[in-house]
């Protein structure tokens, strides 16, 4: 079975049914107008919003794992990471491996002391760079990135799209990316996903 | 010493000090001399009625009379608790919280207290049942509406931060925890803050409610000292067990926050 992630009957308040496949390494973009659906299909995916269907990872149902175990290996990023704490590292899944950790800075370009570093005194940058190293040291197989890059200057938008590229090739894992930017869809390339009203509309390829 | 009785003049002096208050607050404009009034007035009719209520009970002392007076308190409170939401839980579970864990922290305390440290005969007898029930009931619930009220409103303000740690892996439990720990102080801040400012800061009003009775001090001292110590088991186990069934509602199987579980806002 080479499917990573296969959606059947997937049906929210707003959403579906719908189904969807998702092969190991693959990157998907997920495009539509503003309120048609992209962020509740991401959010369905990561099982934070009610929903019914079959999801299957890897072959293993959604409904057999715990929802804690789920959303580590389905992982929703948000267009504004949350920070709760006043330290970077409050923020870390606990029992993270420091090696990883420190090649994931590398890949976003950040030194291995910005784990210290104060949330306060984070860019918006530095916050969405470190948002998503803090999603990656979970090791998810699914990356859902709901316009992760959507606040950010072309430095670090760059730095988002090469982090988790690399991360998709070494760890043959797949991403659903929302993205309104034109000129970011060119650059991601692969399949795009076309949702209307809740339902997907049409499939491309660029 | 004995109880000095107060004739209707009595209590016409003093109505007649909030009836002066009340006109320096209209002529300064103050807008609170209507709400004064009407409130004398609740005050007045509602005193007279339990006092009538009371003494009838006190008259035909049968367990059946104390329980429903017990209930009907229960089911007040409940209201209350529930009244003083600005975002409660939809349905029947915006009554339930509230009034289920009044129900086990307040009754269970105060039943406690009669069966094994008052001990009147029978243990139910109105004149201790009614008034210590009705000192827990008034406590417990001002600690739950509170620990109830701060808890809805820091997850509804929270949001954000509760998803971010869903979706990173952390179960639900420790998604809100901090949330549950805040609402939890908030319910019993008053309680502790009652108990270490007591006698001296103020006199609590049972203690110098039985010393204008006559009762001695060293008494009147002794019952103070239980009452606020069952006071405080049961806000504290009331607002601590609210808090985790309310917050453990606010998610369901798939540990998914559920804010629609909730009624909109109040604008007040």
């Amino acid at each position: 079975m080479d499917r990573l992630l296969d959606v059947r009957q997937l049906k929210t308040a707003q959403l579906g049914p719908l189904d969807l496949a998702v092969q190991p390494g693959e990157l998907v973009q997920v495009t539509g107008a503003s309120g048609a659906g992209k962020s509740l299909l991401l959010r369905a995916l990561a099982d934070l919003d009610p929903n019914t269907g079959e999801i299957m990872l890897n072959g293993e149902a959604r409904d057999a794992m715990l929802p804690v175990q789920w959303r580590r290996r389905v992982a929703y990023v948000p267009a504004e990471t949350a920070w709760w704490g006043e330290h970077v590292d409050e923020h870390l899944p606990a029992g993270f491996s420091r090696e990883t950790a420190l090649h994931l800075l590398e890949q976003v370009a950040l030194p291995e002391g910005s784990l210290g570093w104060e949330i306060e005194r984070l860019s918006s940058g530095e916050k969405q760079r470190l948002g998503l190293v803090r999603a990656l040291l979970n090791k998810p197989r699914v990356l859902l990135l709901d316009e992760p890059t959507a606040n950010l200057d072309l430095e670090n938008t760059k730095r988002i799209e090469r982090a988790v590229r690399a991360y998709l090739a070494e760890e043959d894992a797949a991403a659903l990316w929302v993205s309104h930017d034109t000129l970011q869809r060119q650059r991601l390339g692969g399949r795009i996903l076309t949702i209307h009203e809740g339902q997907l509309e049409n499939t491309a390829w660029s | 010493m004995e109880l000095i009785s107060l004739s209707a003049l009595d209590l016409t002096l003093a109505a007649l000090l909030v009836v002066a208050l009340a006109g320096l607050t209209v002529w300064a404009r103050m807008g609170l001399g209507r709400s004064l009034l009407i409130a004398g007035a609740r005050t007045v009719i509602q005193l007279l009625l339990i006092g009538l209520v009371l003494q009838t009970l006190f008259d035909h002392a049968q367990l059946g009379w104390v329980a429903l007076m017990a209930v009907t308190m229960l089911a007040v409170a409940g209201y209350e608790v529930m009244a003083r939401q600005q975002r409660r839980f939809a349905g029947l579970w915006g009554y339930g919280i509230g009034a289920v864990t009044m129900f086990v922290s307040a009754f269970a305390v105060t039943v406690l207290a009669l069966t094994t440290m008052v001990g009147p005969s029978p243990w139910w007898e109105p004149q201790y049942a009614i008034p210590l029930l009705g000192m827990l009931l008034g406590n417990t619930m001002t600690g739950i509406a509170l620990g109830l009220d701060r808890l809805t409103q820091t997850v509804w303000r929270e949001r954000r931060t509760i998803e971010a740690r869903l979706a990173l892996g952390s179960g639900w439990s420790e998604a809100v925890a901090t949330m549950r720990r805040e609402a939890a102080r908030s319910g019993l801040m008053p309680t502790i803050n009652a108990m270490a400012a007591a006698g001296i800061v103020s006199l609590p009003g049972m203690m110098t409610g039985q010393i204008l009775a006559g009762a001695p001090p060293v008494e009147a001292v002794k019952y103070q000292i239980l009452i606020m110590f069952l006071i405080t088991a049961g806000t504290g186990f009331g607002t601590l067990g609210a808090v985790w069934f309310a917050s453990r509602r606010l998610f369901d199987t798939r540990e998914r926050l559920r804010l629609d579980r909730l009624k909109p806002g109040r604008h007040t």
